[in-house]
């Protein structure tokens, strides 16, 4: 039993470790910044004229930033899904919401660049659908097994890949400019990706505060929510929509980047318990540390080489998913 | 308090419930009984609103059931299936408190008559010493105590309760059923029941009904209904109706299936123990 009162300090020490990482992170690159340069820097504001103004306010920090905002993103979004698909497999990556929702945006990059303001509204759209297969192919009486949610992933992603591929082919003139958005990189970003996604980001953040509830009575089972006066279909398409807006926000930024929404909250469970008060914010500072890790490693362990942390999150991933097979979490 | 009237449930082409109708009386306990597949948790069901239903009234408290919102019958009423599954870290104290969701505007939270309703429900159920362990650590007799604090809290006026002894043993079957029927006394809870065991519905209950292939085959008091005959037309086994000292509920003996193997054109006979 885990009490509520180490629950809440493990979060906040996570939080305050989330920030120093942050801190961190915009010193390393190929100029190192001391910690003092970085919170001067930032506290003067981006009119001052420090040397170091242009490559903290325009190029690092704006990176730093997404890659908090989008691994909270993700991992809160895998969460909600476990919650409504009583199942710890469900993951926007494994399901085909992240790979619905992308091959919706490369329609946009690739065949109509001239509606790029509409990304984010793509790469929702490509995710409800998605996420509507799913409950087709999958959906039983009882809910999803562990099987179902895996082979209907397996489905929706190659449909996607399909789609995917079938573009590249199509349009494989523009295709340079896509790869580093197709494996998650959060370089040359900046802050017009910033810009597009931190509103939406924020509403999502806040209407999950209200999801809280609704997820914890849902994975009491279906029979007792109805049974406490819930209406189960209603709170399912809910908690659904709003996690396939969290990722899909995530992947209209930067692509696909699997695995954080199986680990995070998963290590998330493990610290704080499943009670969803401390398991979503627990879920989105770890998801936040979790990227910024993987994309700070990615910009620095082989530098001058980027590697995008999609990639990296790939690499870690899978192997944690493996762990978890062993471990018969499912 | 309760009633269903020609109460019918299809699922897909086949009807398992037909034309169902019976009622309870507050305070009462009833109990239905029936064979595998007689559909009598489908009925069960329907009344807790886990299962729609094709034809039929079901009237609660003199109101049809489809005009009252689901979060105002969770205030009067409760089911407990016969299987639970909690998330295994939530302690028992938090699982009860489930109970009061009901009562709860979407931004309440609990308040001192709240915390005092778990307090009791726990107590009810011999659980205060549990308070803060995890489902998990519990054993099954004392987990199903925990469901059933969680629908005290509810506070409900009648109680449905599916098979709630199924997965149990003999001590806390009947630990379980006696709880039942001390909150039945106590507070003129009003039970219906879904049952296997024959002497425990017959000891337990007001009234019986019995259930074969979705229709009411019996209903009436456990002696009324307890009868040799309807064991045999039921159950298609032998049994003998007796009367022990300190219960003045009918028990049921089986005596063999010799009779049903007959029926069926077997050849092969079954010696009876005479």
């Amino acid at each position: 039993m885990i009490s509520t009162r180490r629950s809440r300090i493990i979060i906040i020490v996570t939080f305050v470790l989330t920030m120093l990482a942050a801190i961190v992170a915009i010193g390393l690159g190929s100029v190192h910044i001391t910690i003092p340069d970085i919170l001067t820097t930032i506290v003067n504001g981006r009119d001052n004229d420090s040397m170091y103004t242009t490559i903290i306010w325009d190029i690092r920090l704006p990176r730093v930033l997404l890659a908090l905002i989008l691994g909270a993103n993700i991992a809160i979004s895998g969460a909600l899904l476990q919650a409504v698909m009583g199942n710890p497999l469900a993951d926007p990556g494994l399901t085909g919401v992240t790979s619905g929702a992308a091959a919706f945006v490369l329609i946009i990059i690739l065949a109509n660049p001239e509606f790029t303001h509409l990304i984010p509204v793509a790469a929702f759209i490509g995710g409800l659908i998605a996420a509507t297969i799913i409950y087709a192919l999958a959906w039983r009486r009882t809910g999803i097994t562990p099987i179902t949610i895996i082979l209907s992933g397996v489905a929706v992603n190659a449909l996607c890949g399909g789609v995917i591929g079938f573009l590249s082919i199509l349009y494989s003139d523009r295709l340079p400019s896509t790869v580093q958005w197709m494996n998650g990189s959060l370089a040359a970003k900046g802050n017009a990706s910033l810009h597009m996604i931190y509103l939406y980001a924020i509403i999502g953040w806040i209407v999950s505060i209200f999801a809280i509830r609704k997820a914890n009575i849902i994975r009491l089972g279906d029979q007792v929510a109805v049974n406490l006066g819930e209406n189960v279909t209603r709170i399912r398409i809910m908690l659904s929509i709003l996690a396939v807006f969290l990722a899909a926000v995530s992947v209209a930024a930067v692509g696909m980047i699997g695995f954080i929404g199986l680990i995070v909250p998963h290590m998330a469970r493990m610290l704080v318990g499943s009670d969803y008060k401390y398991l979503l914010p627990m879920s989105m500072a770890m998801g936040a540390i979790v990227l910024l890790i993987a994309d700070t490693g990615g910009r620095t362990l082989f530098a001058p080489l980027d590697i995008p942390a999609g990639i990296l999150m790939s690499v870690i991933g899978g192997p944690y998913f493996l762990y978890l097979m062993r471990k018969k979490v499912f | 308090m309760l009633k269903i009237e020609q109460l019918s449930v299809r699922y897909e082409q086949k009807e398992v419930v037909h034309n169902f109708s019976f009622e309870v009386a507050k305070g009462e306990i009833l109990s239905i009984i029936g064979p595998n597949g007689s559909g009598k948790s489908t009925i069960l069901k329907a009344i807790a609103r886990m299962q729609p239903y094709n034809e039929g009234t079901i009237i609660f408290d003199g109101q049809n059931i489809r005009r009252l919102s689901s979060k105002d019958i969770a205030k009067k009423m409760c089911m407990l299936s016969q299987k639970n599954q909690a998330p295994t870290d939530i302690s028992v104290k938090n699982l009860v408190a489930y109970g009061r969701y009901p009562h709860k505007k979407w931004f309440e939270r609990l308040n001192a008559e709240d915390e005092a309703i778990i307090d009791w429900a726990l107590e009810k159920t011999h659980l205060t010493h549990y308070r803060e362990k995890p489902i998990a650590a519990l054993s099954g007799g004392e987990a199903q105590r925990a469901w059933i604090a969680m629908a005290l809290a509810q506070r409900p006026q009648i109680l449905l309760l599916d098979e709630p002894t199924t997965y149990l043993d003999i001590a806390h079957q009947h630990e379980v059923l006696e709880l039942v029927r001390e909150l039945n006394h106590e507070m003129s809870m009003t039970v219906v029941m879904v049952l296997h065991d024959l002497n425990q519905a017959s000891s337990y209950s007001d009234k019986i009904v019995v259930v074969k292939d979705g229709q009411r085959a019996q209903v009436g008091t456990p002696e009324e209904v307890m009868t040799e005959k309807m064991i045999q037309q039921i159950y298609r086994m032998e049994a003998e109706i007796q009367y022990v000292s300190w219960d003045s509920a009918p028990r049921i003996q089986l005596k063999s299936t010799v009779k049903a193997w007959e029926e069926i054109g077997c050849k092969k006979k079954l010696i009876l123990s005479k």
